[in-house]
């Protein structure tokens, strides 16, 4: 019975992470909407608690306490599966990020693919969603979905290939690792795979149906996409399984570009900082810009958005591939030979 | 029964029963979600196995975007499966045999497997000092890159086979060029005219 000690651990782990994220999401989500109201003018969510920090647990307790709904033409199961999956799907990224040094809870040798296998599936709660609610909109959301996030992984596919190729590990803890130079934050790999870091940060964008990717849920065409037939705890699964999913990408572009837990400055004062600090830090730093972006940029067309993932991101990053793994062969450049 | 043993027996009960689930569900779209369950416990006995690159690759290529496809063009179709499905049985004693035979034949290849007897063990790689990606890596861009490349090609073909059969060029659509649309100037575009009264432009 030597292995119900490290199960007990790992459990416990795992819900302290849970708790964690999801207060963190909690106050993300009240971020978000404070930075949208900013840019407009606006005050933004100010009556729940002080200053309404409290506006998203009260948001909480008003959908769970409402009456979910179910339409009679519905496939039960598959209707009431799918918010599962996707807050699933989205909690399931966090196992093997790295918060600060050897803090993931599964320290795995392929970390990277399998982050990048947990989000190809996140299409899943979308499309099951969409054809289970029997309904014109949603229909045509999941269509659009399934689409727009098969385009974009297969950039995101190769900008994840070029990091590993500078890396030269698929493990996420050296990745960041091999980012410890003492440049500081001028030797992450922002800044030498700087169009990589632009096109992870875009294809982030679609890949979690952020504005002005948001054609899944474009409530000018399809009032709320795959969502509109939810109510209640379903519809605040989705909700929280993409917000979930968004911190994620954010917490994956800190772990590739941005030095994960690394100080910026590597010397005394700013390397007394614990790692997690400067994790979060930064991740909320992408995640603002994530909404900045939400704020100010139009909505994309439905062929333009197409044509900027095959036509000019897939181009590029291949492009980018052939580049980096060029550069490293003949300067002896990267990880290992 | 030690924990791998344990999820061992999990993952493949939910595979078997998943995979009959795949042609006895009466719903198509049911089908390929039980398909999908049936390709997430393959990856995990491949992880039990210690192929964990083989696992995250037949989630990604399979799950993550072939199912996907299958998902899509099962949700279309506007076909009467229960009618499809009638005198379904009749084709049991045929697929019966196939399926005997290539049972025959597995047990066959597998029982008769050994290793090659004029194998050195020197010449294997260090697992034990290898991660899985590295070690195909290690054979599969030196020892068998014709077959790799040989792969590609296919795949190209195939890719090239398919482009040609669905464009279609059809004359007269109006097309956009990004390119010329952002060459305009706001001289070109824009004109400031001073209309008299009751003349029009």
């Amino acid at each position: 019975m030597d292995w119900v000690l490290p199960l007990l651990i790992i459990i416990g782990k795992s819900l302290l992470l849970a708790v964690a994220l999801l207060i963190y999401v909690a106050f993300i989500l009240y971020g978000d909407r404070k930075v949208w109201a900013a840019v407009q003018l606006r005050r933004g969510p100010n009556v729940v608690g002080p200053w309404g920090l409290l506006q998203s647990f009260a948001d909480l307790l008003k959908f769970v306490f409402k009456e979910p709904v179910i339409p009679a033409g519905a496939n039960k199961g598959v209707f009431l599966l799918a918010p599962f999956v996707t807050g699933l799907l989205a909690l399931s990224t966090w196992a093997v990020i790295p918060l600060a040094d050897g803090w993931a809870i599964a320290d795995l040798n392929v970390g990277i693919l399998y982050v990048f296998a947990i989000s190809s599936l996140g299409v899943y709660g979308i499309i099951m969603g969409g054809w289970a609610s029997n309904s014109k909109y949603p229909f045509l959301s999941a269509l659009r979905s399934a689409a727009q996030m098969v385009s974009y992984e297969v950039s995101i596919g190769f900008v994840i290939i070029t990091v590993l190729l500078c890396a030269g590990s698929l493990n996420l803890n050296d990745i960041v690792k091999a980012q410890d130079t003492s440049y500081g934050l001028l030797g992450w790999y922002w800044l030498p795979l700087f169009p990589m870091f632009i096109i992870f940060f875009i294809s982030a964008l679609a890949e979690t149906n952020r504005p002005p990717f948001d054609l899944v849920e474009a409530e000018s065409e399809l009032v709320a996409g795959f969502m509109v037939e939810y109510s209640s705890t379903p519809y605040l699964l989705f909700m929280l399984g993409e917000y979930v999913a968004i911190v994620g990408m954010c917490a994956m572009t800190t772990v590739l570009f941005l030095g994960g837990w690394l100080s910026p400055l590597p010397f005394a004062p700013f390397t007394w900082v614990p790692g997690i600090i400067w994790f979060i830090l930064k991740a909320t730093l992408v995640f603002f810009m994530f909404a900045m972006v939400k704020a100010f940029v139009p909505r994309y067309r439905y062929d333009q958005l197409m044509r900027l993932g095959w036509k000019v991101f897939l181009p590029i990053s291949l492009f980018m591939v052939v580049l980096v793994a060029a550069v490293l062969q003949f300067t002896g450049w990267g990880g290992r030979v | 029964m030690t924990v791998a043993a344990a999820f061992f027996y999990l993952f493949s009960i939910i595979m078997l029963a998943s995979a009959f689930m795949v042609i006895a569900a009466r719903n198509p779209v049911h089908s390929v979600l039980f398909l999908i369950l049936v390709f997430v416990n393959a990856a995990g006995l491949f992880i039990l196995a210690g192929a964990e690159f083989l696992a995250m690759i037949l989630v990604v290529v399979y799950v993550g975007a072939v199912a996907v496809l299958f998902l899509f063009v099962v949700m279309m179709l506007d076909v009467d499966f229960a009618e499809l499905k009638q005198g379904f049985l009749q084709y049991l004693p045929l697929g019966a045999l196939i399926g005997i035979v290539v049972a025959i034949e597995l047990i066959m290849v597998l029982g008769g497997w050994t290793a090659a007897p004029g194998i050195k063990a020197t010449n294997a790689p260090q697992i034990t000092a290898l991660s899985n990606t590295e070690a195909l890596g290690l054979v599969l861009y030196t020892r068998h890159v014709y077959f790799f490349q040989a792969a590609g090609l296919v795949l190209l073909t195939a890719m090239i086979g398919a482009i040609v059969l669905t464009l279609h060029h059809k004359p007269g659509v109006k097309r956009q060029d990004i390119s010329q649309q952002n060459a305009r100037t706001r001289e070109e575009a824009v004109e400031v005219r001073k209309v008299p009264s009751r003349t029009g432009v």
